[in-house]
């Protein structure tokens, strides 16, 4: 695919103040808009966060709406076409749609139609999804791609401080003593908080991190940890365990605000200097630094991000490290902090308003009948009638497998390239009895579809999404979607219009659906009852929880003699008793070790060029020419071992796939592991390797450590 | 806007957005003017972004035959003039950063002009404007001293007997050069077979 260039040096009609359409960050951005065509950008320089500052995936992202594989009519699978698919009017695919519904859920009940939605939709859109699902379709089974994101750091953030964002606003960064970052390639994948915690470091700061890699992010540690990958916990308890050792306490912060150290205390003592220098593969001089260096500091800030979420023990990899900022008594003060890096433009916001498969708006639980009063009050629908908790996304996948689901809507989701071993994912895909997708591009995934509607780009719709630092912002409509394409809460409605089934799908903007939003999350965790576009413009953002008219927002959370909704005054944390948890994380190795048969560690990630499963950035030729194919990463000791040299094409193997690529032999990676990126499809796609091992609670898949075994191929790669 | 340029390789992740970004520019669109590369890509990651340095005695016009390469009265030294560009590749092979290329589309040579467009009318360069981990900057002097105490600006550099002042001033680390960071000795098993590329 070669993707799209423009020329630029048209002049603009029209400037419109957005955001960009990638990652957590969302970083403010001027689009240029010539007869409804987003042709060039300007720098935004009044966004606080960013100030004008841009990744490469920003800098051309307006290349993508002009693209000629942008749908503009709704298409209908027809085995007799060269594509696959010819187009058919609009009104007639979304009737198709609505009676294979009426036809799956009479002949099968209503849970055989099940949704998949996704984290890169505005909040509005995330609500209307999940009500969609629970009120139009009346089904349990619904899910989203932040399975494969956020919900790691979002479980163990609920299980230790009762909510689940980011701690902190990202100033708070430049001021830190020590910057710990875990598991997360920031350089690349966030790479506008780079620049903050440079700063940092100008700033005296010094810099811990976590990563079997030398990411860019890494280059400049203070103290440099590479982690074997699947580690993590053992490294956050031998920390843990220096840091009672040497007494780098706050006695007085554990006392008060938390609950559980003593056992944590207790169960940490066997991680001995030495053992925790065995199980993670580093050396122990450099662990008793980190710990020395986080023990010591005044202030702080600890980060982490999808390298120590991706994991069956994702959860206790994050509780771990809460629990070595637990132990510090440095949060909820300017300069004290704790985030995750949230990977998807609203990894924040999808993960809030109930399109998770237990969840309803707010945060709220689905099994917690107070919770559905609420919302079916909001809704005007019999609390009764709301279906109780499905199932995660992948489980998903086996249910279609098993024949239990039978029906599928997928919106915002690409799962045939980014769910790991994607050779079961298709094969499930393909025996779906109807499959629609709603999407901008003809993606890998849609390629399976019985109809595709055409959906709307970032860039063609408005409404809210919330950053990696909890603030909600505004997306702008720069221009109205092409041809027969419309805004997805459009095609949403149009669904259950032609379902008869209208209650509460009549909604005539975005604003109208946020108005609602404010309504069903007011007095919840994620209280967006006191946002409004207008205060979000006039603020350039309001952190939330922001429960009423007067409320500015909540930059920092946990701030001494705050409030909130559980604690009701009796402390900081959202719990009932206002204190935080220590929460025990046993270690346990990766659900697929190495062994003789697979001995090499793979591990995959990103590259800075390329977004997920590279919908829209295989389609943007700068993009594509930056980094135009994955290779695979690995240390000169393992590729002399196999007697492959730089650039040599080599084949993986895994318990489930292969994948024949071009080496890249560097110093930067650790001897032991792999790296491969994965926003590539086919037979590029690393996700035919991985494991769909998951951690038991919050059921992200083990991304980050499969076994494989590796050779120099023999014969010619295939794309 | 009144500011000086400055160059910090200590910071930059090699994410190309500087790249990506001049070429946005509507002077030279679709041909970027910055270089960025790899040190030595199979040890390190380090990058560098290189943009003209904008030399008081600029080494590209003085070797030039054609006179095509004027450094105007703020000190910016542009693209070659094209009616008097004879494509000889003088200045491409005499600048001691490397940094004129020969467009050979246009039988021109191009050079960053520090965005004379966006500069000249008070706005930001391009590259320094995008650029997400402040390894290129623009701003006052002032700024920069108050922001990054640890670094300092250096804009006198030598090739061998010729000594090169230039407008666009690189950042140097105060104290300590900056440590090379190594995977195999931060492990815990000893490192074998592998020899260290700094010993």
């Amino acid at each position: 695919m070669e993707g799209l260039r423009l020329d630029t040096g048209a002049e603009p009609d029209r400037v419109v103040n957005t955001h960009c359409c990638f990652c957590g960050q969302q970083c403010g951005i001027q689009l240029k808009v010539k007869d409804n065509v987003v042709i060039g950008f300007e720098p935004r320089y009044d966004f606080p966060f960013n100030k004008g500052m841009l990744c490469p995936k920003g800098v051309k992202r307006y290349l993508q709406g002009a693209h000629p594989d942008r749908l503009t009519t709704a298409l209908q699978r027809d085995p007799s076409s060269e594509s696959g698919f010819k187009s058919i009017a609009y009104d007639d695919a979304v009737a198709r749609v609505a009676s294979e519904i009426q036809r799956i859920q009479s002949a099968y009940g209503n849970d055989a139609f099940g949704v998949l939605s996704g984290a890169s939709l505005t909040t509005e859109k995330a609500y209307l999804m999940g009500k969609f699902a629970r009120v139009c379709l009346k089904t349990r089974y619904i899910d989203y791609n932040g399975r494969l994101c956020m919900v790691s750091a979002g479980a163990a953030n609920k299980k230790a401080f009762g909510i689940d964002r980011s701690a902190n606003p990202w100033d708070d960064i430049l001021n830190a003593e020590v910057v710990l970052i875990a598991g997360s390639n920031t350089a690349e994948c966030s790479p506008i908080t780079t620049n903050y915690v440079w700063q940092a470091r100008e700033n005296g700061g010094k810099l811990i991190v976590i990563d079997p890699r030398i990411t860019p992010i890494a280059r400049n540690a203070d103290v440099f940890l590479p982690v074997k990958p699947g580690r993590d916990v053992a490294l956050f308890n031998g920390i843990l365990n220096l840091m009672i050792e040497n007494d780098w306490l706050d006695h007085d912060f554990i006392e008060q605000h938390t609950v559980g150290f003593d056992a944590v205390a207790e169960h940490v003592k066997q991680w001995t200097p030495q053992r925790t220098a065995e199980v993670t593969g580093i050396a122990e001089k450099s662990i008793r630094k980190a710990a020395e260096l986080w023990g010591e500091a005044k202030t702080s800030f600890l980060m982490h991000a999808r390298g120590i979420e991706h994991h069956s023990h994702g959860v206790e990899n994050c509780l771990s490290a809460i629990n070595i900022v637990l132990a510090s008594g440095r949060i909820g003060r300017p300069n004290c902090a704790y985030g995750t890096v949230v990977g998807q433009g609203n990894g924040q916001g999808g993960r809030e308003h109930g399109q998770k498969a237990d969840q309803l708006p707010g945060w709220r639980d689905i099994s917690n009948p107070e919770h559905r009063a609420f919302i079916a009050n909001v809704w005007g629908v019999n609390a009764d009638d709301i279906p109780q908790a499905g199932v995660d996304c992948y489980e998903m996948m086996r249910k279609i497998d098993a024949g239990e689901i039978k029906g599928l809507l997928c919106i915002c989701f690409n799962p045939k390239v980014s769910l790991p071993d994607n050779a079961f994912v298709t094969r499930a895909l393909e025996k779906l009895e109807f499959f629609t997708v709603i999407d901008f591009f003809l993606s890998e995934t849609a390629q399976h579809a019985d109809i595709v509607l055409p959906g709307s780009l970032h860039e063609e719709d408005e409404g809210v999404v919330a950053q990696v630092e909890g603030r909600v912002i505004k997306i702008n409509k720069a221009v109205d979607p092409p041809g027969d394409a419309k805004q997805d809460w459009r095609v949403i409605q149009d669904i259950a219009a032609a379902l008869h089934r209208t209650h509460g799908f009549t909604f005539d903007s975005p604003r109208a659906i946020f108005d609602e939003l404010r309504v069903a999350s007011k007095g919840s965790v994620a209280d967006y009852f006191g946002i409004t576009y207008e205060k979000i413009e006039a603020q350039n953002g309001v952190f939330w929880p922001c429960p009423s008219d007067d409320h500015p927002g909540t930059p920092r959370l946990f701030e001494k003699d705050s409030w909130n909704p559980v604690a009701k005054g009796s402390g900081p944390f959202y719990f009932p008793d206002g204190k935080a948890r220590f929460n025990v994380a046993a270690y346990r190795p990766p659900a697929e070790d190495v062994d003789d048969e697979y001995p090499i560690i793979l591990t995959t990630g990103r590259v800075v060029s390329q977004f997920l499963s590279g919908t829209q950035t295989r389609r943007i030729g700068p993009l594509v020419d930056q980094y135009p194919e994955p290779r695979i990463e690995m240390h000169p000791k393992l590729a002399a071992k196999y007697g492959i040299n730089d650039g040599d094409e080599t084949t993986v193997e895994s318990r489930r796939g292969t994948i024949t690529l071009r080496a890249q032999v560097v110093t930067t990676i650790r001897p032991d592991t792999i790296f491969i990126p994965y926003h590539w499809p086919g037979r590029q796609s690393a996700n035919q390797l991985t494991i769909s091992a998951q951690d038991p609670v919050s059921k992200i898949p083990e991304f980050k450590v499969c076994a494989v075994r590796m050779q120099k191929a023999e014969g010619r790669m295939q794309k | 806007m009144m500011g000086e340029f400055f160059v910090d390789p200590n910071r930059c992740i090699g994410c190309q957005s500087c790249v990506a970004a001049c070429s946005e520019c509507d002077t030279h669109r679709g041909v970027s003017m910055i270089h960025l590369q790899y040190v030595d890509r199979p040890i390190s990651v380090q990058t560098v972004p290189v943009v003209c340095m904008h030399c008081d005695s600029p080494t590209c016009a003085e070797v030039c035959p054609a006179d095509a390469i004027k450094r105007t009265g703020d000190g910016v030294v542009q693209t070659a003039r094209k009616p008097r560009c004879i494509a000889c590749n003088n200045c491409v092979l005499a600048c001691p950063f490397g940094v004129p290329k020969m467009q050979v589309e246009y039988s021109l040579m191009m050079k960053c002009d520090m965005c004379y467009d966006r500069t000249s009318v008070g706005s930001k360069p391009m590259c320094a404007s995008v650029c997400p981990s402040g390894a290129l900057y623009f701003g006052s002097r002032e700024e920069m001293e108050k922001q990054r105490p640890q670094s300092q600006p250096v804009n006198t550099f030598r090739f061998g007997n010729q000594t090169i002042t230039t407008k666009v001033n690189m950042m140097v680390p105060k104290q300590k050069p900056v440590e090379h960071i190594d995977v195999m000795s931060a492990m815990n098993e000893e490192p074998i077979g592998i020899e260290d590329p700094f010993e």
